[in-house]
């Protein structure tokens, strides 16, 4: 079955979503993500959406899903690289992806949640600029 | 109309060209500004010249037949650079209709005896000059229209400027009405260059906004909505006072949406959102000694 | 209203629904419509076949390009023949949903879309019917 891979860098996961979704698919990326932040104990995702150019009401739940039990789990969610098209087309559909953080690009979304995560002790901190 | 007529016509071809001619010029709607007298004489020429030879050919009363296809062509080059030039609809139709009262004088002259055969040729010359002035009056207004179109496109285009004031910051300065197919250039001019830029603020001046009501707030609201979503900050700047009121009155919830009086507060609010200290230069101070913007 | 091309697609499982967004994309890239439309067109799309597909187990849908006063437009045709919508109004209404989704499938759909045509009858099935033009007007 087809799977979206999930990359572990330091305390964050990264997903990169480069194929068209169809609802199994996002789910079966939600399933996976939320195992990954458990196992893991992740304290940041970061989901890149800049090659997908459709995000339609189901795929919206999926990421607020996604940002939601993350939370709960301690974890930040960002969402990166929404296309002008696709925000332009879910402010339209009625979609605002409350509870969901954005940023322009991964690396913005890195300080997002660098900044969000900035209680920890600075030991740490040295860690995570290593690897960024 | 009878070959006897268009050889007749053809005959005084000097003396209408003249006497049209003379009508055009003295008709005080004439506007020479737009056209030296030599133009429209050559203009005029050329195409009594086609005119003439559609009149002498077999089909001459039918004005939609072959011979009549050069003089279309003609007209409506005309009439469409007469709109281009800003003629008015009459003094654009005008030029048909002058050539028509030299053509009804001439066919005068020349049957003067018989009064059954003019009142014919006149009725048919009639129909033809008449058609054509259609033609001219169609003409026109298509030029007019394309005229309109290059312009509403132009404006819309002019019109949303987005101007990158600082690294990390866009500024939209609106100008005029926002209505629904202007906010979405705005929106897709602002959120391309957003993403282009990198940009994690944009300013969306309005004082240039005559009236704020709820339909305009609402695609202000959707803009800043689709900025966030890729995860850019708007301020909504240049409110005025008269404008708040009114978004008080008609209830537009605003709370979540960052607001400033001026551009200038908006620009600050942003440095310390990004984290950005602007200082003065100390007076005596190297750095802000003019030899150093290279004056 | 001319219609300039038509086709049919069936849709009777996940995967073919992104054949079917693919398709449209071509249609709405060869009348030239611009990339925010045609994101609104699919997304609008996309609405209606999960409802097709979850609620009327698959369907046939139908597209079309169509000219009216010469402007270009893409209209969308989804016919299921499953339970029907009891009532229409409802349905139509934000966050309304017999589901557990989100509610904004129709409304949300009817938002992206120039024209919206709906027609349920209980028990027979429902048809949807949908058009953007190029201009977005």
């Amino acid at each position: 079955m087809e799977r979206i891979p999930i990359l572990k860098m330091g305390p964050f996961l990264l997903v990169t979503i480069q194929v068209d979704l169809y609802d199994r698919l996002a789910l079966t990326l939600e399933n996976d993500l939320i195992n990954m932040v458990s196992k893991t104990e992740a304290k940041g995702v970061l989901i890149d959406i800049s090659a997908v150019s459709i995000v339609d009401s189901f795929m919206g739940r999926i990421l607020g899903n996604i940002a939601s039990m993350s939370k709960i789990m301690d974890a930040a969610t960002v969402v990166v690289g929404m296309q002008p098209a696709v925000a332009i087309t879910l402010v339209e559909l009625g979609l605002t992806l409350a509870g969901v953080h954005t940023a322009l690009d991964v690396e913005q979304g890195m300080e997002l949640l660098r900044n969000k995560i900035g209680q920890l002790d600075t030991d740490e901190e040295g860690l995570y600029d290593s690897f960024i | 109309m009878n070959k006897e007529s268009a050889a007749a016509l053809k005959g005084k071809k000097k003396q209408i060209l003249d006497t049209w001619m003379a009508n055009q010029t003295k008709d005080a709607a004439l506007r020479d500004d737009l056209m030296s007298v030599a133009e429209l004489q050559q203009q005029s020429e050329e195409f009594l010249n086609s005119l003439l030879k559609a009149f002498a050919s077999s089909q001459a009363e039918n004005p939609d037949s072959a011979g009549y296809e050069p003089i279309h062509d003609i007209l409506s080059e005309i009439s469409i650079s007469r709109a281009r030039q800003g003629f008015s609809p009459r003094e654009t139709s005008a030029y048909i209709l002058s050539l028509k009262e030299v053509l009804s004088q001439t066919l005068e002259e020349r049957y003067k005896d018989d009064t059954t055969v003019l009142y014919r040729e006149i009725i048919s010359m009639n129909k033809i000059m008449d058609s054509l002035s259609l033609v001219t009056t169609e003409t026109y207004i298509k030029g007019r229209e394309e005229v309109i179109l290059r312009q509403t496109s132009e404006m819309s285009e002019i019109s949303t400027p987005v101007i990158r004031v600082w690294e990390g910051i866009l500024a939209l300065p609106i100008i005029g009405t926002l209505d629904s197919a202007r906010t979405q250039v705005v929106m897709e001019a602002l959120l391309e260059e957003i993403v282009a830029t990198g940009s994690r603020i944009a300013i969306l001046d309005i004082s240039g906004v005559p009236t704020v009501d709820s339909l305009v707030a609402q695609h202000l609201i959707k803009t800043v909505s689709a900025a966030r979503l890729m995860g850019a900050e708007c301020i909504i700047s240049g409110i005025r006072a008269e404008i708040a009121q009114t978004i008080v009155h008609l209830g537009i919830d605003l709370t979540n949406i960052y607001t400033k009086a001026t551009l200038a507060s908006a620009l600050k609010m942003s440095f310390s959102m990004l984290n950005i200290q602007v200082t003065r230069a100390s007076q005596n101070g190297p750095i802000g000694s003019k030899q150093n913007f290279g004056f | 209203m001319i219609v300039l091309s038509k086709e049919k697609l069936s849709i009777q499982k996940e995967q073919d629904v992104v054949l079917f967004r693919n398709r449209i994309k071509e249609l709405a890239t060869k009348i030239g419509m611009s990339l925010v439309n045609q994101t609104k067109l699919i997304t609008a799309a996309s609405e209606l076949v999960r409802n097709m597909l979850r609620y009327g187990g698959g369907g046939i849908t139908q597209l079309e390009i169509v000219s009216k006063n010469s402007i270009p437009g893409v209209r969308l045709v989804f016919a299921d023949e499953g339970p029907g919508i009891k009532d229409v109004t409802l349905a139509m209404k934000d966050g309304y949903s017999t589901g557990k989704s989100l509610g904004l499938g129709l409304p949300g759909a009817k938002r992206l879309v120039n024209e919206f045509d709906i027609k349920s009858e209980p028990g027979k099935g429902t048809t949807v019917t949908i058009i953007r033009w190029k201009n977005g007007l």
